[in-house]
């Protein structure tokens, strides 16, 4: 499918992004950073990879889009209910004997894991006390994250995970439905930050007793991977959680003698 | 065909699971080649293909985690609501991007990746299936010099699957699922194949 031509290629843009854009995926998996570049290419009708170098330095508004296309991560409220059922059911417990609690959401996306974290800490009477910083390069995504407004023919399988992850009331609870959308209540994000922040580039800003970061290692090669696992654990305090995708595992990183196991099934680490 | 094939990467939908019960029914030890396997499953929902294909195979058969090696002598499958990839060091990779033909997992996904990192050393079969997920992920795999794999539609449940291969793929070889498993132990050395017909013959 790709022959060495567009390795090189490969290698020349992302240098090429990383000098005039600041954005760094040098270090992403080189499968799936193929997969979306190759889909870029016939998006942006580029026959080469090169001609997207082209024009992403020359034409303004070229850059930005191409981001989207390379970070966006598609998410679901209450993605993998049994996760949030761990959540609930062995972490809060622990949670619940910090007087406050900082919870860091790395790489956030449109906001359907924080919305869901933060109806899960409402429920259990946590969300008051806790400030949830939520962060992501891309800011298209923020932009979306902080309005909270999802499409109403999403919610059903939002509100089938909300059950499912030991739901307390109704997922309507927390949101009005208007024009084909649903809006979340601006209450749930009283306590969340949401800012840019790169996990390639960027370093520790608070210390904090949870970190959830999935489906993010996936999109990463093992150096890069073990340089956000090192921000995760130098930001966690003592005993802090880290929970990671149902496919990411802390075997395979340098930094996992600093971790335990704490619910295996559901991928929740605890810092030594 | 590649001399030494480094793996085996099978996809499949509707209909595949019997011709794949056939493909793998007690694997011989000496085959050791590993075979990556993705089949459209039903999403937001535990696969319990990795059961399902041990028993038939005889032997141990894992959703694998990211990052993890690609061993000899195992049998991996995708798990629902991902798509997997092969990686550069052969290691295995997901992404929860946009389901492609429809699919997540996808078998064009895992194919088109695995032609990037096996090259030549690579062989791809696809089942039957009832769309054309899988046709340009062969196509990859013999632009890359790999050998396709398709099994004939007379011999599949659902037959659009291989239609769309065989129409995209000119060098494919068309065999029944038995000859599939014929031609697999064969290209792996394993000459059990032969030995077990006549065990049964006599």
């Amino acid at each position: 499918m790709h022959d060495d031509t567009f390795d090189t290629e490969l290698k020349l843009i992302l240098e090429a992004i990383y000098l005039r854009f600041h954005y760094d995926f040098r270090h992403y998996s080189p499968a799936s950073l193929k997969r979306r570049l190759s889909q870029a290419m016939q998006r942006f009708g580029c026959r080469s990879l090169s001609g997207l170098q082209e024009r992403i330095l020359h034409e303004p508004g070229v850059f930005p889009e191409l981001l989207s296309f390379l970070t966006i991560i598609v998410s679901e409220m209450f993605r993998d209910p049994a996760f949030y059922l761990a959540l609930r059911e062995k972490v809060v417990p622990f949670l619940q004997t910090y007087p406050s609690l900082k919870i860091w959401v790395a790489g956030c996306s449109t906001g359907e894991e924080v919305y869901s974290l933060a109806i899960l800490l409402k429920e259990e009477e946590l969300l008051d006390r806790s400030l949830i910083y939520a962060t992501d390069i891309n800011p298209e995504a923020l932009r979306k994250a902080k309005a909270g407004i999802y499409d109403l023919d999403r919610i059903a399988g939002f509100s089938e995970a909300y059950q499912a992850a030991g739901g307390r009331t109704s997922l309507s609870d927390y949101y009005t439905a208007a024009y084909g959308s649903a809006v979340f209540d601006k209450a749930l994000r009283k306590n969340i930050l949401f800012s840019d922040h790169s996990l390639a580039t960027d370093n520790v800003f608070a210390e904090v007793q949870l970190v959830t970061c999935r489906n993010v290692l996936i999109y990463f090669d093992r150096a890069l991977q073990d340089r956000a696992i090192g921000l995760f654990r130098d930001s966690l305090s003592r005993k802090g959680f880290l929970a990671l995708g149902a496919k990411e595992t802390l075997r395979f990183s340098d930094h996992a003698a600093e971790f335990s196991e704490f619910a295996g099934a559901e991928r929740i680490y605890q810092k030594e | 065909m590649p001399a030494t094939a480094e793996a085996i990467v099978v996809g499949g939908s509707a209909g595949a699971l019997e011709a794949l019960s056939t493909l793998l029914a007690d694997l011989p030890d000496d085959f050791t080649v590993p075979i990556v396997i993705v089949l459209h499953l039903p999403r937001h929902k535990p696969s319990v293909l990795p059961e399902v294909v041990a028993a038939k195979a005889g032997r141990p058969v894992r959703e694998p985690l990211d990052k993890e090696p690609v061993s000899g002598s195992m049998i991996y499958v995708a798990p629902a609501d991902y798509h997997l990839l092969i990686d550069q060091g052969v290691v295995f990779a997901f992404s929860v991007d946009e389901p492609v033909n429809f699919s997540l997992p996808s078998i064009d996904v895992l194919f088109e990746s695995a032609a990037d990192v096996f090259g030549a050393r690579l062989i791809g079969v696809l089942l039957s299936g009832a769309n054309a997920d899988g046709a340009s992920g062969l196509k990859a795999i013999e632009d890359a010099g790999g050998l396709a794999i398709v099994q004939a539609p007379e011999d599949a449940s659902i037959p659009v699957m291989p239609n769309a291969a065989i129409a995209l793929c000119k060098h494919a070889r068309v065999l029944p699922a038995a000859g599939i498993r014929a031609y697999l132990l064969r290209s792996a050395g394993c000459g059990e194949a032969t030995e077990r017909k006549e065990n049964h013959d006599r």
